[in-house]
């Protein structure tokens, strides 16, 4: 199992314009990361906060409606934000 | 029908107490419906009525007072560890790590969103969907618009001291414009109050609440200049006449201060960075009446000196005050000097002599110039801002500038060239008012003129892409502007018709000035001629005084003579009309008009003996 996961992240690192992956957990620690560890810190500190915030407005404005991917995009790059399922 | 109620009082009752005392209600008056007047009106049908159906607005104003805002950052330490492990900890974090990654329900959530990560992915990578369409076809589509030339305002820097003073010079910060320095001081004659601040500012334009950092000089700085070679070294000219330049890496106090022996004896009005291989020359010019050239390592003595002495000699009594300097960094060798007494001097650097170095002079302003740039496209065409006008001049021509605006109600007190458009320049005016002249659209008024502030706009700098601008005014308030795309992009065919203007202009003026040329050659020659002339008849040479009375004694004498004649034929006339009566009287009238002519001839010949130009064809007669 832990290898199909290791083959995706590989995966994804290796298409054409990604700059690196960061996963992060539910507490905010960040599991794996392919960029330096003080970006790796900044990124997963602010995600997270940005993250519940744009849920949160999806759920506002219709309740049945979740976030299911959220792109940030700045004059130099783009961060993909893709945030896990919550399971009851 | 006006409604009355009359009472009637004693005299001997005034005074007296009130007794008051009910009773019921009495009918006064009372106006009954008159159905007869309704027939002067009639029933309006149909009637207009506007209703609107929308949310009742009102509009109200909040102003609040002035709120001091800081920037500041957060440092994000890692996080979100359970209680029990300690971050720093290498090793046990990555236990953790590998732990958390053998969970199945991570692995799970992994595999979900790695799916969609892929997909947005491949879909970036698919079109680019923030592609600019139509780039190419942007800078035409500009050219065609008729948009009204506007300019707004961006951000209001105000002086932070208590006592305020005129913020004197701007300067941009040479790489990316997202600095202004600016100079302040107070130039009035001994005016400064004794609590006035020295200091002067380099502000951020994003951040118009607090200046980025403060320059402590010893004495108010008049002018400021970046290095453009080296953003971090400013150079400032104070009022007490030193120099002293900045590093602003190393903090608010001057690097280094000239001494105060071999500086200026007057405010330092301008200083400017010279082209050089160590990139540390500046020259600085002063009313004191000299421009000293510093190296701004060795702060002690000036390298070089020059007293703007018209007569060429030298001599500082005679020296004109300057108040602008100008040099080009493609033309090394000549700078020019605007002076106080409204002359430019136009020098050269590498005149082996002092008396060499002061090339020419041109004069035609009333007052002190106040700036003076070439135009940035066409180098020997030069801009000066004086009194209350603006004028343009051809280094060709000394007599005269070859355009100019016409006389402003307020004083000129500074402009510049706008750096991308050949055709445009900008002044500022005593009264507050920005005027932006585009000659190529008109020349009797400015393209655009602009009400920025009550108090006099003392100085303004054009940022170099020529979008956005700095004007300072009296209070120490520097207004950040933005003109109109219209008026800092290049139009096409602008550089030719620019080129066209000043030529034709030039032209006439050389035509003009020939013609004068020509005109006093011949006044000098027949000057000459006269007194050679002179030279011939007895009374040897006459100044021309003597020439004047000498004409005019005769030309009254011959004037006595002709009156007496006419007065003795009146006589005679007189006496042959009482004799032959009233039918000669046409006659008489007649003659007597004719006489008149001959008065007025003789009356207009007067007017000629007057001029100098005409005495001499008297002498002929």
């Amino acid at each position: 199992m832990t290898a199909e996961v290791e083959e995706t992240i590989k995966r994804i690192q290796s298409q054409k314009g990604v700059q690196g992956i960061i996963i992060v957990n539910a507490e905010g620690i960040p599991i794996k990361s392919t960029l330096d560890n003080s970006s790796t810190v900044q990124y997963a500190g602010n995600v997270h906060q940005l993250l519940m915030k744009a849920r949160g407005m999806v759920r506002d404005i219709d309740p049945q409606n979740d976030l299911t991917f959220l792109r940030v995009r700045s004059k130099k790059n783009e961060i993909m934000i893709a945030p896990g399922v919550k399971t009851i | 029908m006006e409604i009355v109620y009359v009472y009637t009082k004693k005299r001997s009752e005034f005074g007296r107490q009130c007794n008051f005392s009910d009773r019921p209600a009495e009918l006064h008056v009372d106006i009954l419906p008159d159905i007869s007047l309704a027939a002067n009106f009639t029933v309006r049908d149909p009637c207009n009525v506007t209703v609107q159906c929308a949310e009742e607005m009102s509009e109200h104003e909040v102003n609040t007072e002035r709120f001091e805002s800081e920037s500041r950052g957060i440092n994000h330490v890692e996080g979100g560890w359970p209680k029990d492990l300690n971050p720093e900890d290498m090793e046990v974090t990555i236990r953790y790590r590998k732990k958390v990654e053998k969970d199945e329900h991570y692995q799970n959530t992994i595999m979900q969103i790695a799916g969609l990560m892929e997909h947005c992915c491949k879909q970036n990578n698919a079109t680019d969907i923030y592609q600019e369409f139509f780039e190419e076809e942007d800078d035409e589509v500009v050219e065609e618009s008729e948009e009204q030339p506007s300019a707004k305002t961006i951000n209001v820097f105000r002086d932070p001291n208590e006592v305020k003073r005129t913020a004197t010079s701007l300067c941009w910060h040479p790489d990316g414009n997202h600095k202004l320095a600016v100079a302040y001081s107070s130039l009035e004659f001994q005016r400064a109050p004794n609590d006035m601040s020295f200091d002067s500012y380099i502000w951020d334009i994003e951040n118009p609440n607090k200046p980025e950092m403060t320059l402590k000089p010893v004495s108010p700085l008049v002018c400021l200049e970046y290095n453009p070679k080296d953003s971090h070294i400013l150079v400032g000219g104070s009022y007490n006449g030193q120099i002293a330049y900045w590093d602003t890496r190393k903090g608010s106090q001057p690097a280094e201060m000239s001494t105060i022996e071999h500086s200026h004896r007057d405010p330092v009005y301008k200083v400017i960075w010279l082209q050089s291989k160590t990139g540390t020359d500046i020259f600085s010019a002063s009313t004191d009446g000299q421009v000293l050239w510093w190296d701004i390592r060795k702060m002690s003595e000036p390298f070089e000196r020059l007293v703007l002495d018209p007569s060429k000699k030298g001599n500082l009594d005679n020296a004109l005050g300057a108040v602008s300097l100008e040099f080009e960094t493609t033309m090394p060798t000549k700078f020019m000097v605007g002076t106080e007494q409204g002359l430019v001097v136009s020098c050269n650097r590498k005149a082996k002599t002092p008396a060499e170095k002061i090339v020419c002079t041109y004069s035609g302003h009333h007052g002190p110039i106040y700036a003076l740039q070439r135009n940035p496209f066409f180098p020997k065409n030069f801009l000066t801002v004086a009194d209350w006008t603006a004028r343009i001049w051809s280094e060709d021509i000394k007599e005269s500038s070859i355009m100019w605006t016409k006389y402003h109600m307020a004083h000129l007190l500074d402009g510049c060239w706008s750096p991308v458009r050949p055709s445009v320049f900008f002044t500022v005016k005593m009264d507050g008012t920005l005027d932006v002249w585009d000659i190529l659209f008109k020349q009797n008024d400015p393209t655009l003129s602009l009400k920025v502030c009550d108090e006099a706009l003392c100085s303004i700098r054009v940022q170099d892409n020529g979008r956005f601008l700095g004007c300072g005014s009296q209070l120490g308030t520097t207004t950040l502007l933005e003109v109109s795309a219209g008026l800092c992009t290049l139009q096409k065919n602008e550089k030719a018709m620019v080129s066209e203007m000043f030529e034709r202009e030039t032209k006439r003026e050389k035509i003009l000035e020939a013609r004068h040329r020509e005109m006093r050659l011949k006044e000098r020659s027949r000057s000459e001629q006269s007194r050679e002339d002179e030279g011939k008849e007895a009374d040897g040479e006459e100044s021309t005084e003597e020439l004047v009375a000498r004409a005019e004694r005769e030309f009254f004498d011959i004037m006595e003579a002709e009156k007496k004649k006419e007065w003795n034929e009146e006589r005679q006339r007189e006496k042959v009309k009482d004799e032959k009566g009233v039918c000669e009287e046409k006659d008489f009238q007649e003659e007597h008009e004719t006489n008149g002519i001959a008065n007025a001839e003789l009356v207009s010949y007067s007017d000629h003996v007057r001029n100098p130009f005409y005495f001499h064809n008297l002498m002929y007669f």
